[in-house]
């Protein structure tokens, strides 16, 4: 059954990198509903966050074939209940005589920031799941959105696996090569 | 031969310390043993075509008539010495030619590193003369690719090139130059590469998982195995030979595994797959254990997913993680290169023979040979079919030569009508399935190993892709034997379009120039033949000459390759007609 899964890259920060493993996704004609990177917790490892609608088998060979990629340190799936996961969005919404006690009981309800309070417009910051960045989406839409974006998934894990010991494992699986 | 740097320490009269990129470059070849590259100079590779002309004395450079033919020839040499080849163009439509050798490669698992010219960095982006980017255009064909942008960066990247192309499971490496970093200095001290943090080459196999299949294969009835490519490319083929003769299991191989185990083995049972033979395709769906060495379960071998194999325990013994349930979900996975994992499965596999196993098998073999078999290659009237000439030359050359082909009905006749004899001695490009293939492999395996007869058996469609390559040939004197198995036809689409589009022949039958005097033009003897009686002295005369030789016979023009499983077929509902 199709389902989300967030699919987690270490890798040397090369580039070309991200280019080369989109192109897996590709291959399999698989929608990237988000992609986020960064820099890890180690000094030259990047971190890629890849979020697809799909099923475990595909997931599986995907990810085996992204683990593949020389430059490609580690590559696990997860679900949603395995991880910490968030995304940002910022909402800029017009500002019209009388809407600011609404405008601001919603972002309360939602824990969302009022960021920014101009003339013409309010911009509000949400950091939360998915779901609820939709539903705060909806709930302004009346009030009328001007501008709207919003982050890729972050993710960080449930389990206490850390990274450097894993690169530690790597370095001490060389040298007894 | 005076060398550049030589060239220079006179000039100087100094001590050499810095040399250029484009000599790095040469020096890095040097270091990893290349003897032999192919390629086409242009522009942006200028530089070391330039040192390149210093050490002609200890790199046989072979001029091409076009990329493709130095990608496919870079291959051929590789698949037979199981040393990386080494292929070199310019920028722009240079590297772009290359891409099909590189597709090619890749599928196939062949160790290769292609060096490209670029522009000059300044130049990158500006769609300056020449420019396309390579590494874009390459990188889902390829194992890695880099470009140097600086003359620093060669030593490391061109041993990190040759390190990951013929390591783990092979393939093909790009490297883009560009010109700024060919021209300027660099200190050049080389190391090999020996490991790269993200990069497992070599797993050795789990002893549990060992273990297991060793359990598995100790109380199978019925097992098959399926022998593929990886046993050539791990050099397992004696441990391979010592693990089929201890188990006593029969052994299908697929279309690269071919000559890994002798055809004439007791326990070779033919080719898997579609055009494969009628036994182990048919025995695939009643084996109780499968053990798959060094192959990856293309659609060609196993038909239909859904029915293929689900009876049986699957041993996947497989170098690359991502092939392990792909397509056919293995019930013990062995990642690991395939000698290992036979030196270690050898030692806990007990001795047995399969006699009523096997003489299921040896019925199975004799209806082919009635139907198909005998029929093909000992035809009394009609005219020459594709597969007597092949039973021919196997006879003739005692399966001792190396064969090459393209792609089509002569590949598929190719593989199962010549008895490969020695190892390594079939190179044919499978995955990818490249016309023009096999001229410019034929040339490049020669070189790889001139002690060996190089035939390559290409058809008419085929021969007309790479034909330019004889100018190669001719000029290097590299001397192959071509046969061309003219049916005047597109054979294999017109096959298809015989069995599966109502005899619609669209756009498949060709109107082909005289070979013969192609041939002949570019400098190589040539002959034509049309009839039965004239095929074994023709083919003497080829075999006999020194020099190359083209051979062109007409053969029956709606001829059918046969056993077949049509695509998406069951594999044990083999056609044999």
């Amino acid at each position: 059954m199709d389902t989300t899964y967030t699919i987690t890259v270490f890798s040397e920060n090369n580039p070309g990198l991200l280019n080369r493993i989109t192109s897996i996704f590709n291959r399999r004609k698989m929608n990237l509903e988000s992609v986020t990177t960064s820099r890890s917790e180690v000094i030259g490892v990047h971190r890629y966050n890849f979020v697809v609608y799909s099923r475990q088998l595909l997931v599986e060979k995907v990810v085996a074939q992204i683990n593949k990629q020389v430059e490609v340190i580690r590559t696990y799936w997860s679900l949603d209940y395995e991880i910490i996961h968030r995304e940002l969005a910022l909402i800029k919404v017009l500002n019209r005589p009388g809407i600011e006690e609404g405008i601001l009981s919603l972002a309360n309800r939602y824990q969302a920031k009022l960021l920014r309070k101009e003339k013409e417009y309010f911009v509000i910051e949400l950091s939360a799941v998915e779901s609820q960045i939709d539903s705060l989406f909806y709930e302004l839409e009346p009030y009328g959105i001007c501008e709207f974006t919003r982050s890729g998934r972050i993710a960080v894990n449930q389990n206490m696996d850390h990274l450097n010991d894993y690169l530690l494992s790597l370095d001490s699986e060389i040298k007894t090569a | 031969m005076e060398t550049l740097a030589k060239t220079q320490q006179k000039k100087s009269a100094k001590p050499l310390r810095k040399v250029t990129g484009a000599e790095a470059v040469i020096l890095s070849l040097l270091k990893e043993g290349v003897d032999t590259l192919f390629g086409y100079p242009g522009g942006a590779i200028m530089p070391v075509y330039d040192a390149l002309y210093h050490y002609q004395d200890r790199l046989n450079h072979i001029l091409v008539r076009h990329e493709q033919g130095a990608s496919h020839a870079a291959e051929g040499y590789a698949r037979v010495t199981q040393k990386t080849g080494v292929c070199i163009a310019t920028s722009g439509p240079g590297a772009t030619n290359l891409v099909t050798g590189i597709a090619d490669a890749m599928i196939d698992s062949t160790p290769m590193v292609c060096i490209t010219g670029q522009v000059h960095k300044s130049l990158l982006g500006t769609d300056a003369f020449q420019e396309t980017d390579i590494i874009g255009i390459t990188m889902p064909v390829c194992k890695w690719n880099y470009q140097i942008t600086h003359a620093g960066e060669i030593p490391e990247v061109m041993a990190k090139a040759f390190y990951l192309a013929n390591s783990g499971r092979p393939g093909p490496v790009v490297i883009d130059i560009s010109k700024n970093a060919q021209l300027e200095e660099v200190d050049f001290t080389y190391n090999k590469c020996r490991s790269i943090r993200s990069y497992f080459p070599k797993q050795m196999p789990k002893e549990s998982s060992i273990i297991a299949a060793a359990e598995i294969i100790n109380h199978a009835q019925r097992p098959l195995i399926l022998a593929g490519h990886g046993i050539l490319l791990s050099g397992a083929q004696q441990v391979f030979r010592k693990f089929v003769e201890k188990s006593g299991i029969p052994a299908g191989s697929t279309l690269l595994g071919l000559s890994a185990l002798p055809t004439r083995h007791p326990n070779y049972v033919g080719m898997l797959g579609m055009h494969g033979n009628y036994a182990p395709n048919l025995k695939t769906n009643e084996a109780d254990v499968i053990i798959a060495v060094g192959m990856r379960f293309d659609d060609r071998v196993t038909g239909n997913l859904k029915t293929y194999a689900k009876q049986a325990t699957v041993i996947h013994i497989e170098i690359d993680p991502s092939e392990i349930n792909k397509n056919v979900k293995a019930d013990i996975p062995i990642i690991a290169d395939a000698k290992c994992a036979l030196e270690e499965l050898l030692q806990r596999i007990s001795p047995k023979k399969y006699p009523e196993w096997m003489r299921e098998f040896g019925m199975a073999k004799e209806i082919e040979h009635r139907e198909i078999i005998g029929p093909s290659t000992a035809p009394c009237k009609g005219p020459i079919k594709m597969a007597e000439v092949v039973a021919r030359l196997s006879e003739m050359t005692e399966g001792k030569a190396i064969l090459t082909t393209d792609v089509g009905q002569h590949q598929m006749i190719g593989a199962r009508y010549y008895a490969f004899d020695e190892t390594d001695s079939w190179v044919t490009s499978g995955g990818l399935g490249t016309m023009g293939f096999a001229l410019p492999a034929a040339f490049g395996a020669k070189v790889g190993r001139p002690e060996k007869e190089v035939v390559a058996l290409i058809g008419d469609g085929s021969f007309q892709m790479t034909l330019q390559e004889l100018a190669t040939i001719k000029q290097t004197g590299i001397p192959i034997k071509i046969i061309i198995l003219n049916n005047r036809f597109l054979g294999m689409v017109r096959q298809w379009q015989e069995l599966f589009f109502e005899k619609r022949y669209s756009f498949t039958e060709m109107d082909n120039p005289e070979f013969t005097q192609i041939s002949k033009g570019f400098g190589i003897p040539a002959e034509k033949i049309e009839k039965r009686e004239e095929l074994a002295a023709a083919m003497k005369r080829m075999l006999d000459s020194k020099e190359s030789y083209l051979l062109e016979i007409m053969v029956e023009k709606e001829d059918n390759v046969f056993p077949m499983v049509p695509t998406g077929s069951c594999v044990s509902k083999v056609r044999l007609k």
